[in-house]
């Protein structure tokens, strides 16, 4: 019976693992992005993705707007597709890697992670808000924590250390009025 | 050799697999380290929980010490990987925004993808915050455009910054990123919640993490020990793909087609004019820049060559073909992209002009002597069409910083 139980329990969906040891995941993220530069002479990105992204959604709509404002236009101008671009390529496979890894290790489920003093609706505002700066800070910097630290640092970069420092920086200086969406 | 540019060499098709298939180490890589977990990543602010901080700069020191060790060791030619440009204000004022979108919102971009691919909602609902922040963007940059584009280096090194080698900066870099992990693992237990989480890790009785670190530390003295190559080193392991282009002798341009491109404004020509400094002060081409072979191998000369616009074009002049073909080597290997000579240097320079005009650096205006120092398009005019064979090919495709664009 009891089994039969575990047998039951394990079938349906994988069971939930913990995090492997950072300095692990560290090195294997070390390995994929050595051999992201090897084989493209680049390194990793998300927010490159994520502006086409945003300007794809905004063409399919607005495609007069996307001429007219130079900075869209850099990328989608006129018959110019905003997806076709290798890092929409790297996005997709983000998704895929990200996904399969949270099926495998028993995560893939919905929830929302939150603090323990704020409600759902709360922590999803927040989220919006925090994710619409992140998205802004990351044109101004040209890149996200993927794209300039992660990569930039890898190739020491001056001004991608520059960055990384000053998001610490920020962070930990905005920490403390925020603390109640956290602890 | 290394890095092999996939999409140019086998396809699109290729390409793109290759960046589906690297996504894909990312996204996982992202995942096992609980970066899909928004609680995981904010507590880096609070001090309870550093991964952020040790998984992403094992990281880059893995990767780094890949990258720098390869191209010690001659596997990877680093001329050709893309350094993301620094605009350094810009940059920072970016990096204190995102710190602050970071802690209000729990994720960055890259993770919010992660945690929106396992279904979290406040992933969904961040990743679509940075939709609207992007745009956000576009529409109020031309406010601040000069802002934006201003303190701009093209690919300035921490080890130009420092003014320290390669090698050395690397090794520091290890060697801090080792500091920090011993920090952050202090700090973690220190501020940890008594049984709310497992006890700390780093523990200098634990073998791994020391054997570990001995290996880094080891690669980085390995890496500062050999040194990156000199380009006379390099052209030796790297010469072989440029070799074809010397003896085919497709990168010695004739003085016409010089002329030509001089007048040409879509192009941004450089000319470096190797000849001693008492000779290039009596003639030399308008423009033109006197150099050493020396100043070839200075990073800062270099980088000003290699950071030229996708229309860029240098041409090399110099008293006899020996030095002109080794500022050539010297100067491809380091990156610098439509690199060409002046076949024959000035000699045939002068021969061929000789009889068109006077050899004076004066403008004559309304005569029909001409500045040979810069002749004008209209001495074409005074050749049959098909007596010089055009090479100049510009390869307009300008490696950007990575996938930011």
């Amino acid at each position: 019976m009891s089994q039969l139980n575990k047998l039951r329990f394990k079938l349906p969906a994988r069971e939930l693992k913990g995090f492997v040891n950072p300095y692990v995941a560290g090195t294997f993220l070390g390995f994929v992005l050595f051999g992201a530069f090897a084989l493209t002479h680049g390194g990793l990105g998300a927010s490159g993705a994520i502006s086409r992204l945003q300007v794809a959604t905004v063409d399919l709509f607005f495609p007069a707007h996307v001429d007219q404002v130079g900075y869209f236009a850099a990328v989608a101008g006129g018959a110019k597709s905003a997806l076709d671009h290798s890092s929409v390529m790297l996005f997709l496979g983000t998704i895929a890697g990200g996904m399969f890894s949270a099926w495998l290790n028993g995560r893939l489920k919905f929830e929302i992670y939150k603090g323990p003093r704020i409600t759902n609706r709360q922590r999803l505002v927040f989220a919006v808000l925090g994710g619409a700066i992140m998205g802004y800070g990351a044109r101004f910097a040209r890149g996200c924590t993927s794209g300039q630290a992660l990569s930039g640092g890898a190739v020491l970069s001056a001004g991608s250390w520059a960055f990384m420092f000053s998001v610490f920086i920020g962070g930990y200086l905005f920490a403390y009025f925020v603390r109640k969406l956290w602890t | 050799m290394l890095p092999l540019d996939v999409t140019t060499e086998y396809g699109k098709l290729v390409g793109y697999l290759v960046f589906f298939l690297v996504g894909a180490g990312f996204g996982a890589s992202l995942e096992i380290a609980g970066f899909g977990d928004s609680r995981r990543l904010a507590a880096q602010f609070y001090f309870k929980n550093m991964t952020v901080l040790k998984t992403m700069f094992t990281g880059i020191i893995v990767a780094c010490l890949l990258i720098f060790l390869s191209s010690a060791m001659g596997f990877l030619d680093f001329a050709q990987i893309a350094v993301n440009q620094t605009y350094l204000w810009s940059g920072i004022a970016g990096g204190l925004i995102m710190g602050v979108g970071f802690v209000i919102g729990g994720y960055c971009p890259g993770t919010s993808i992660i945690s929106a691919a396992s279904f979290k909602g406040d992933g969904i609902a961040f990743f679509g915050g940075t939709l609207i922040g992007a745009g956000l963007f576009g529409e109020s940059v031309s406010y601040f455009y000069d802002f934006w584009n201003s303190s701009f280096t093209d690919r300035l090194l921490l080890s130009d910054w420092l003014g320290w080698s390669v090698g050395a900066t690397v090794l520091g870099v290890t060697v801090m990123a080792l500091f920090m992990f011993y920090g952050a693992e202090k700090t973690e237990e220190y501020f940890r919640i008594k049984g709310t989480e497992s006890k700390m890790t780093w523990s200098i009785a634990n073998r791994k993490y020391l054997v570990s670190a001995a290996v880094l530390l080891a690669a980085a003295s390995l890496t500062w020990g050999i040194g990156q190559p000199s380009p006379e080193k390099k052209w030796q392991t790297m010469g072989a793909r440029y070799e074809k282009l010397l003896s085919s002798r497709d990168v010695f341009i004739h003085p016409l087609e010089y002329v030509k491109t001089w007048n040409d404004s879509s192009v941004k020509l450089e000319t470096l004019d190797l000849r001693p400094k008492d000779e290039f002060s009596k003639f030399h081409l308008n423009g033109a820049k006197n150099v050493q072979l020396s100043d070839l191998v200075e990073t800062s000369f270099v980088s000003s060559l290699a950071a030229l616009p996708a229309q860029g074009v240098v041409v090399i002049v110099a008293a006899n073909e020996a030095m002109a073909t080794q500022a050539w080597q010297w100067l491809k290997v380091q990156g610098v992209v439509n690199l060409y000579i002046l076949d024959g240097g000035l000699e045939s320079w002068l021969q061929l002009f000789s009889d068109k005009g006077s050899p004076t650096s004066e403008t004559h205006q309304g005569h029909d002597s001409f500045d040979l120092t810069r002749p004008g398009i209209k001495i074409l005019d005074q050749f049959p069409k098909d007596y010089f064979k055009s090479k100049i090919k510009l390869k307009t495709s300008k490696r950007s910083g990575g996938l930011c664009s």
